[in-house]
Order: C-alpha cells, then structure tokens, then sequence
C-alpha cells in the first residue's frame, strides 16, 4: 500500500454488526478503538451499542467488553479499574461507552461519582442526541426544536422546548483534568485527542458527535456531511478543556448559518421561522461564549 | 477458544453467562443492502477516503490502492459514494 | 487465634480483611456505617490492603463489586434497607453475571414509617435475586458465613453471590467475644479468587450480551442449577470450615431440641438465642418444645423443613416481615416446601418483631404456650400480627 491513511490502519472493530445504515455510532467506537488500541477495556451500558455487537455468541469488538445496566457505566468504569489497581496493572485504559441519554439522563449520577472520585477512566458519551436504541425518545442531549418520539410536534407545537445539556459544562464543574468534543466527521482530530486523553492520569470526558441517520430523518449516506456541518454551523463545536483551559479545535472565521443543516434534517422540519431564528441566536450567541471562555482561560494553566 | 463450544447444542455446552466469542463477521449484513457500490477506477485518486469513512468497516484498500468493496458486509448506506471528493462511486440498484 | 470483643459490623469488617477482599465499594447507612468505617480506618491505618471505592450510592457500590468482579477480583460491599433496595436492579445482575460478590447486610425496616430498626423485609423482598442468603444468630456466626460465603461462592461450579445478614442494633451494635482466625489458616481454607473467565484485553470477550429467546432459558436453568448445588456444597464448606476452626452452625437449618418436640418455633437472626433460652426453660418445665432456626433463606432449606415436619407435628413460623396480600414470607415457603408431606403438621404463621419491636423471652414463651394449646385444637388463626395493639390477634 502506497497511500499515507491518515488514521491508524488496525481494525478492532469487526464489520458484521448490526448497526444501521450509516450509524455514526459504529463510526465513533472504529475510531475510538484505533486511537486506544489494544489494552483497553469497555464498559457499554444499555445504549445501541449494547445491541450492535450481536447477538450471543457474536461479538464485534476485539477488545474485552461489559454489558452493563444502563445507569451503571461511571460506578462499572470504577470497579475495572479499581481491580485492575488491585492487580498491579496500569497500562490498560478503562473506557466507558455510552449514549446521551445513559449519560446526561440516567447515567449522570454515576457518572458524576467517578470522575469526583478522580478515577483514571475515560467516559465516552457518544451522542446521538435522543433514546435511539428505543426508537427516538427525547434525551436532556436532545436539541431544541427536535421532534423525536416523546416530542411529537402534533397539533400543539410540542417540539423539544429545552435546549441541549452541556454535558462538558457540568465535568468542567468537577474539575476534571481533561474534556473534549469531537465529531465522527473529523477523525483525525478524533484520533488527536483520544491519544492525548489515554496519556492523562485520571478522569477523562470525551463527548462525541455521532449522527443517526434513522433518528433525525436523514439520508444514510449524510453522516459524515451533517457532522460537518454541525461544526461548522457551530451547532456541534469541536473544543477541548485541559484543567480548566478551553481550546477550540475548529474555529471557522464565520460561522456558517444554521438553517442548511437544519433543513438537511426531518426531524426539524415542523419548525416555523421565528424558532429557526431562535435556534440562530442561540448557536451564535454560544459561539461567542466559548470563544470568550477560550480567551478568558488562556495561559492559566 | 478452547473454552467455547461453536456447535453449541445444550445448556451444558454453554459457558456460564452469554461471554461471546465468535467474529461478527460471520454476520452477513452485505444482505441488507438495496444499493450497491461501485468503483470507476479511472476517477478514482486512491485517497482512502472512502474507507477512512466505512461505519462497517467493509472497504479494503489493496496492494494498488484501490478500495474493494465487501460486499458480504457492504449494507450500502453510500458513505462512500457521499464522500469521494471526485465522484469515482457510484450507488447502483443491487439486483435480485 | 486471638479473641476480640467486637460488634457484628467489627466481625463484618474483619471478615472482608481476612477474606482478603481486593475491591469494596460501599456507601453508608444507617446501621451498615460502622462497617466501612471500620474498614477505611483499616486501610487508612495500613492494615488492610484493598481497593475501597467511595460511591455515591448503592446501587453503584453493586455495579462496582459486579464490574470488579468480573475483572478477577475478590468483591465486598455491605448495605441496609433502603440501600439494599436501590441495588435491587444489580442484586439480580450480580447472579446473572455470575459473579461471586459477598456482602453483608444489616436487616433494618424499610419506611415509610422511617425506622432504623431491625425487621427482615429488606432481605426477604430480595429473595429472587440469585443470591444465597446466611440469617445470623451471632457476631462470630457472621464472620465465619463471610469466609464460607467466598469459599461455596466462588467455586467454578457455583459462581453466585452471597448476602451475610445480621439484625440491625441487635448483632451490628452489640459486641461478643470473637475467636478471630489467623490469617494463614484463612489463607490456606480461602485461596485467592481465580475465575475461568475474566475481562482480559490478552483474551478478549464480550460478556453478558443479548440473547434470543431460544437460548435465553438455558442460561436461567444454569442459574439454577448452580443455586440448586449450592446446598451440597455449602455442607461441605461447613464440614471443612469446621474441621479447621472448630466451629460450625447447622447447615441450612439448625435444629435445637427438635427431635421430641412437641411444638416447635422457626425464627431465623439473632432472635433464636432468645428462644433457645426459653426453650431451656420450658424444657426444664416439663414442656418439649424446640427451634429450628433458618439458616439460609436461599437456597432454601426444604429438605430440613420435611424433615421436621414428620418429627414435628406442630410448627409456629416467627416472620420478622411480611408480604402484604399474602402473609410471612418464610412461612409461604414452608407451606410450598411441605406440599409433598403426606401428614401435614399444624402450622401458623406468627408476625412479630416488625421496626425493631422487642422479641422478648415473655413473648416468645407466649407462642410456644399458644403452639401447644393448639397442638389438639387446631390453628385458631393462620396468621397471627403479635401484640399489634387492637389487631387480630393483639
């Protein structure tokens, strides 16, 4: 092979899953996996993830997996590695994989546990943004203006109302070493921060932008488009907060308006024009936000 | 794997909670697929872009830097025919 | 061999120690607490080398003994009523994993009405979670169930947890005498935890993943089928235990001056030292009662239950709970455990002792006398609520 691949060649997930047509969440763990290798351990707690490896005896990881209960995935990350502590090993990297809602929702109290605790574990929510193993209910990580399931539209505009929790806000609040935002559609910036992430001590919060194109009412073969976008529009920006300091990864000169990449999708297609306007003051405003948290903490290392 | 019964036919040739210990790949979801990829070889530039974005994964690049398809595993979601910066795959209808 | 005075909980802590638990992940309650806090003064102190993870909640502290379990570790917890039953969820994922995680639980009363006293309703309403359950009587009792409960647990063709359950205030407040093992002989009946499987990055495998309703069942039979041989296993754990340290309690069930009786009590806790005193007494009276005292809930005695009842014709069941709806929950198992005894004993179902209320000699000495009134007459009533003030049977 003569072509330079711009992300590691090893493979240690194995095609034959059973994730949908172009589930970003397959495209999140492949990445993941390349970043960390083999010397890993995963946690998955009730999520698609749970559910797309197979069934019994098929597995599609070649790394070590637990199947946990939903909630479980902080507490189940502190047990491995508290035996694996127990057993004088510290070169494997202990990986918690869940979805937005076993995360911001369910999951969060657990999860809040072990990174106050100071584990040395990285929680990977990748988001899908919505319940989609169960078929598109609403998650705290949930967009506003989305329809999902629980958030019909019907005859009463009853839309997601609230907007998205900033999951990377509440661990910057815990005073974690290292958070991060990626997107499957920037794996190289993926792979970039993961490694750096495994060569930190203690807790790590990596949320990852995964695009389901069953749930948001979008063409298989948008996944990687739509992740762009979202970076771009600035609806999903590609940032880091190494012990307090905010990097962004991506920062456009000018935002691309939001309205293409809302309209590329079902699920906000029910949005009249003064919520579409809402959504635009909003992204912008939280743009200019983190742009000013990023020079607001530089250098205060 | 001496460990794990394949040809498992009675409680007994279970192990003691579902551990799973068999490729995926044995999973032939290539029949999900209502289109399928195809390659115009002289449009093709061999950046393995296509395969950097397979959620499969189920593009191999070979000794010539081409990509080939699995199609066993291919579900033909069209990632890659979405991604060629030069238009070189096409989705085609798969034929019964 | 040395001797300590110490609490139930000081036994429990110990117990872990000399278990060699490698992992423990715990959170407090009310009456629990003074086991972890024993247990973090020990590690503090550089005594006790083990992983102690500070949860934020019970239900986490499972998850994380289940989760460590499953990496090869020895596991520890301990947890009270409404602890307990916020790990219900993980209670049952523990068995389905099959991990052999042991923890001691401190009977106390679920509220509302809030009461921190000991009752049996937290353990009893998890008697479907694949875990074996040990009903102590003492504070040496519940050191010793703690090392027996690895031994039978961790055995390749057991693999289930353990739940080490002592009365709230009764047993972990009070302080015994207690013969603490030395660690070698524990060493030598205890080797280090060594699963089949385990995460293992150099072996990898996914463990627990979904399974079709075609092989779903299979697994729940191995489930039982493990459980089922945990009461011939547990009896030879006893016989070795015994034969090493010199103690030993009576299997599943212990039977004290049961094989004249006349009538006899079951209890299960602390509460039977209370009645083997009455027994003593009305004995030297004249009157053949006896006890047997319930061991282990699960697996559950039913062997020794039909046992009694062909020597025993009159048995009074003492539930410290109760199923609402239903009645006691011992005594719905023994009634189910009796169904293929062709000459039925009398039996009644006593309720008594609910959110600590005192299960004293007098009252005890009171069910026995109704026991033996009865023993010609018939049952008077089914299910009796003892000196609920104005209740049926008040």
């Amino acid at each position: 092979m003569m072509v330079k691949l711009t992300i590691p060649e090893e493979e240690l997930m194995m095609p034959g899953h059973v994730g949908c047509l172009g589930c970003g969440a397959t495209l999140a763990m492949r990445y993941t996996l390349k970043a960390l290798g083999k010397r890993t351990i995963i946690s998955v707690p009730a999520c698609c993830w749970a559910v797309m490896p197979g069934v019994y005896p098929y597995m599609c990881l070649d790394i070590p997996m637990l199947y946990t209960a939903f909630e479980v995935t902080g507490a189940s990350i502190s047990g491995i590695r508290a035996a694996l502590t127990a057993k004088g090993i510290d070169d494997i990297t202990v990986v918690g994989w869940a979805g937005d809602g076993g995360t911001a929702d369910i999951g969060i109290q657990a999860l809040s546990g072990a990174v106050e605790r100071g584990t040395d574990v990285m929680y990977i929510m990748y988001d899908n943004e919505a319940y989609m193993n169960t078929g598109i209910q609403r998650s705290s990580a949930t967009p506003i203006g989305a329809w999902t399931t629980t958030t019909p539209v019907g005859t009463t505009q009853d839309w997601k109302r609230m907007p998205k929790k900033n999951m990377v806000d509440i661990m910057v609040a815990h005073k974690i070493p290292y958070t991060a935002t990626m997107s499957v559609g920037y794996p190289e910036d993926m792979i970039k921060k993961l490694k750096k992430a495994k060569g930190i001590k203690g807790p790590k919060f990596i949320h990852i932008f995964a695009p389901c194109p069953t749930g948001w009412r979008l063409a298989p073969d948008k996944t990687i488009e739509i992740a762009k976008m979202a970076t771009a529009c600035g609806a999903f920006p590609l940032y880091e907060v190494e012990n307090g300091v905010y990097k962004i990864s991506r920062k456009p000169k000018e935002l691309e308006p939001i309205l293409p990449y809302l309209k590329m999708q079902g699920r906000f297609r029910h949005l009249p024009e003064d919520a579409l306007d809402d959504i635009q003051t909003r992204v912008t405003k939280e743009w200019k936000q983190l742009l000013r948290l990023e020079e607001f903490t530089a250098g205060n290392e | 794997m001496s460990k794990f019964k394949r040809d498992y036919k009675k409680h007994q040739d279970l192990p003691l909670m579902p551990i799973t210990f068999v490729s995926s790949e044995e999973n032939q979801t290539g029949f999900w697929k209502t289109f399928k990829p195809v390659l115009e070889k002289e449009k093709c530039i061999k950046c393995a872009i296509c395969w950097k974005f397979c959620p499969e994964p189920a593009i191999d690049i070979g000794d010539d830097d081409y990509p080939t398809f699995r199609m066993e595993h291919c579900k033909g979601c069209g990632i890659c025919a979405n991604e060629c910066p030069k238009d070189a795959i096409q989705m085609v209808m798969e034929e019964e | 061999m040395v001797k300590m005075v110490i609490s139930g909980n000081s036994a429990s802590a110990y117990g872990s120690k000399l278990a060699r638990a490698e992992v423990i992940a715990a959170y407090p309650i009310t009456p629990q607490t003074s086991i972890i806090e024993k247990i973090a003064s020990l590690v503090a102190n550089g005594e006790f080398e083990t992983q102690f993870v500070k949860v934020e909640s019970e239900h986490s502290a499972m998850a994380a003994c289940i989760s460590a379990s499953l990496t090869g570790a020895r596991t520890y917890t301990a947890s009270s009523s409404h602890g307990l039953l916020l790990m219900h969820e993980m209670l049952i994922w523990a068995s389905g994993a099959r991990t052999p995680v042991v923890m001691s639980n401190i009977n106390r009363a679920n509220g509302p009405p809030w009461s921190v006293w000991a009752d049996q309703h937290d353990t009893m309403a998890q008697r479907d979670t694949g875990w074996m359950q040990i009903y102590c009587e003492s504070n040496q009792e519940v050191l010793d169930s703690i090392l027996m409960a690895y031994k039978v647990g961790e055995s390749r063709d057991i693999m289930l947890p353990s739940m080490i359950i002592e009365d709230a205030f009764i047993l972990s407040h009070t302080v015994e005498p207690v013969d603490m093992p030395d660690q070698s002989a524990v060493d030598d009946f205890l080797p280090a935890y060594d699963p089949e499987m385990k995460l293992d990055v150099d072996d990898p495998h996914g463990f627990g993943s979904l399974v079709m309703p075609e092989w779903y069942m299979e697994f729940r039979y191995k489930i039982a089928e493990a459980m089922d041989k945990t009461r011939d296993k547990l009896r030879d754990v006893q016989k070795d235990f015994e034969s090493r340290f010199g103690r030993s309690y009576g299997g599943l069930m212990e039977f004290y001056e049961c094989e004249d009786a006349e009538a006899v009590l079951v209890i299960s806790g602390s509460v039977a030292s209370t009645a083997k005193e009455v027994v003593d007494r009305m004995r030297s009276a004249g009157k053949k009662v006896g006890l047997a005292r319930l061991r282990y809930f699960r697996p559950f005695p039913v062997d020794e239950v039909r046992w009694l009842a062909k020597n025993v014709n009159c048995i009074g069941i003492v539930d410290r709970s109760y199923c609402f709806g239903h009645g006691g929950p011992m005594a719905a198992e023994i009634y189910g455990a009796l169904m293929p005894v062709a000459d039925k004993p009398i039996v009644k179902n006593f309720i008594a002792g609910l959110g600590g209320r005192d299960l004293t000699p007098e009252v005890l000495e009171r069910l026995y006398e109704n026991m033996l009134a009865i023993r010609s007459g018939g049952v008077d009533m089914e299910i009796e609520w003892v000196d609920v003030k104005d209740g049926r049977g008040g």
